[in-house]
């Protein structure tokens, strides 16, 4: 892996050269056994966006998250991080990025307040002069303050992730990468968390998030990225891509077999009839009508409307499997 | 944090990219250094080694209470140390140098990489950016201190306990001559440097060996058993095609150093050796980190 001189300013190129924070094209991970980990993948994640990247375990999210740091190379395309190539340029990038890749990884008999300094000291562009304030006040964020001086072993699982994710924040980040960052936090922490992380993009830092929680995602993120089996199935912003999953219309009436009837002539497909529920696609025509429809022909309707469609149907939509499976 | 405030709107510009000031590419070294002997293993492998010199000197000195000298089989420049308590540095390095020392550098060598990699901090120092021939190069630097620390601690527990244990002053070297106590320590210092010099290839190896695996305790097995593999070898007299590239071949030369003239041929050819190694190992080591996949 070539290692470009460490910071070398390039006065005039903008980030912006190349489209993105984070784009990949064609980006490819065979591992040495022949395995296929990340297939042809084209990824874009647009400035100031929070992306989730999604898919369930082994579905190449960690290997594209290493090659994006560079950590792995990649066996064939490109990646290039806030419009530099990657890894050729990752000394240069890296000091910009802030990042939690699988977990945190501390220094056991370290303290937590040393494991940072060790951590900022392996930057080359980190000033040691304020070393010790930035420490504190990526400590403060996280709200390990307090337990700042005990034996990292000490830590819990949730400490040890804030931990980490004061890593990622000892200094002012263009993009933070976090791999799974919830893992390991009661409710609480996660609230603390999501918090923190709208608060960084408020800022105006790009936040690269994996998970495989769907509904994490919906809240925190404003794109996602669906992967599995290495290849990318989809992206694009949240609100879109649930809406390309299209929601059902479920209509609740005693008559069930006349509503179904009815709807079937509404133009109403995929009709499904449970007990005293009916539900198909959404037809194209406006939904008054069809209800209208009903109400002529004497079904009496309890309920009428269409259920909107989360991510996690959008997901199922698209892998045509449930979201936990490991690929 | 009112830098990461005003920084944040100015995210995607690379206009004001920070530069590596050169000396705060330092800083990693010192960590390094803290690092290493912050840990609780590399202060109990120095705490072995500390003891040895007190052992062989409580041992020689209850031997030899009845006035008779310290005979018999034992490490070089036993049977003198009753009468100059400054052999005991000698002594006690000629006894940690065939195993003691090089295994302590071999645990510290072998988990250099090995150790992060296994740990998983690794990864986090290689993204903050360490740079990888950089992390080489301060790994390097940090056992290589390892090894000097360790025979200075040998040397100076010797020193200390010597003096307490056994009369001081000057002394007699192999070849019969007398030198005063003031050259005696000179020679010791130089023979503490030319022990620790000889542990540079056995470092260079187990830096190489912890650039192969993700496991620490693999590594420094695997750098602990070609040690003792080697010095097998050098036991059997039909291999002696391939001695003289063993790299405990000539440790012992630095008893040389206590000739008057000085007998050099052994010591340069160790020291060639040792460089041989650092050469050959270092490449090796650096061609294999700069270029691994880093996926744990």
């Amino acid at each position: 892996m070539d290692e470009a001189p460490a910071g070398t300013p390039r006065p005039g190129q903008s980030d912006d050269a190349v489209d993105g924070v984070i784009r990949t094209r064609a980006l490819t991970k065979r591992y040495r056994g022949g395995q296929l980990a990340v297939d042809r993948l084209d990824l874009t994640v647009p400035k100031g966006s929070v992306f989730g990247f999604l898919g369930p375990n082994g579905s190449g999210k960690t290997t594209t998250i290493r090659m994006l740091m560079g950590l792995i190379e990649p066996t064939s395309g490109t990646a290039h991080v806030l419009g530099h190539p990657v890894p050729r340029a990752a000394r240069t990038v890296l000091p910009h990025v802030g990042a939690l890749i699988e977990g945190p990884a501390l220094y056991g008999f370290l303290s937590g307040r040393d494991n940072l300094l060790r951590y900022d000291a392996a930057d080359p562009t980190a000033d040691p002069r304020t070393r010790t304030a930035r420490v504190a006040a990526a400590l403060d964020r996280v709200g390990l303050t307090a337990a700042a001086g005990k034996k990292a072993k000490a830590y819990s699982l949730g400490m040890k992730q804030r931990l980490g994710l004061a890593a990622a924040l000892l200094r002012p980040r263009k993009l933070l990468v976090l791999d799974e960052p919830t893992n390991g936090l009661d409710p609480q922490g996660m609230r603390e968390i999501r918090s923190l992380v709208r608060q960084l993009a408020s800022d105006g830092t790009t936040v690269f998030v994996s998970s495989h929680l769907l509904d994490e995602i919906e809240q925190m993120c404003t794109h996602a990225a669906v992967m599995t089996h290495g290849r990318l199935v989809t992206q694009g912003p949240v609100a879109e891509l649930a809406a390309g999953a299209r929601g059902r219309l479920v209509v609740t009436t005693p008559d069930a077999g006349e509503a179904a009837r009815v709807l079937k002539e509404q133009g109403v497909g995929d009709l499904v009839v449970t007990g005293d529920r009916v539900s198909g696609q959404v037809p194209k025509r406006d939904l008054a009508e069809v209800n209208a429809a009903l109400v002529t022909a004497g079904v009496r309707v309890r309920g009428f409307g269409v259920q909107r469609a989360s991510l996690e149907d959008a997901f199922v939509a698209l892998t045509g499997e449930g979201f936990d499976v490991a690929g | 944090m009112s830098r990461a405030e005003t920084a944040g709107p100015a995210a995607g510009t690379t206009g004001s990219s920070p530069a590596a000031h050169p000396l705060w590419t330092l800083g990693l070294l010192r960590s390094e250094l803290a690092t290493v002997f912050r840990r609780w293993r590399t202060r109990a492998l120095l705490g072995v080694l500390a003891a040895v010199p007190v052992l062989v000197g409580v041992a020689v000195r209850i031997e030899t209470r009845d006035g008779s000298p310290a005979g018999g089989e034992g490490p070089p420049f036993i049977a003198q140390v009753s009468n100059n308590g400054l052999f005991l540095v000698f002594t006690a390095l000629a006894a940690t140098l065939p195993f003691f020392l090089p295994m302590a550098v071999g645990v510290v060598a072998g988990d250099a990489i090995a150790g992060e990699a296994s740990a998983g901090t690794l990864r986090y120092l290689l993204v903050a950016p360490a740079g990888r021939t950089r992390l080489l190069l301060t790994k390097s630097a940090a056992v290589l201190a390892f090894c000097l620390a360790a025979t200075f601690v040998v040397a100076v527990v010797a020193l200390g306990a010597g003096a307490v244990l056994f009369p001081v002053g000057d002394l007699t070297t192999i070849s019969g001559t007398r030198i005063g106590f003031g050259e005696g320590l000179w020679r010791a210092l130089l023979i503490a440097l030319v022990v620790a010099a000889s542990l540079i290839g056995i470092a260079a190896l187990g830096l190489f060996v912890s650039t192969l695996t993700d496991s620490g305790i693999a590594a420094m097995a695997t750098t602990v058993g070609l040690l003792i593999g080697m010095q097998i070898v050098d036991q059997i007299p039909q291999l002696h095609a391939v001695h003289p590239y063993l790299v405990s071949h000539y440790w012992l030369s630095f008893a040389d150093l206590m000739r008057e003239p000085v007998l050099w041929d052994d010591l340069v050819k160790n020291l060639e050796l040792q460089a041989l190694y650092a050469a050959v190992f270092g490449s090796a080591a650096w061609a294999r980190f700069t270029t691994r996949d880093v996926t744990v």
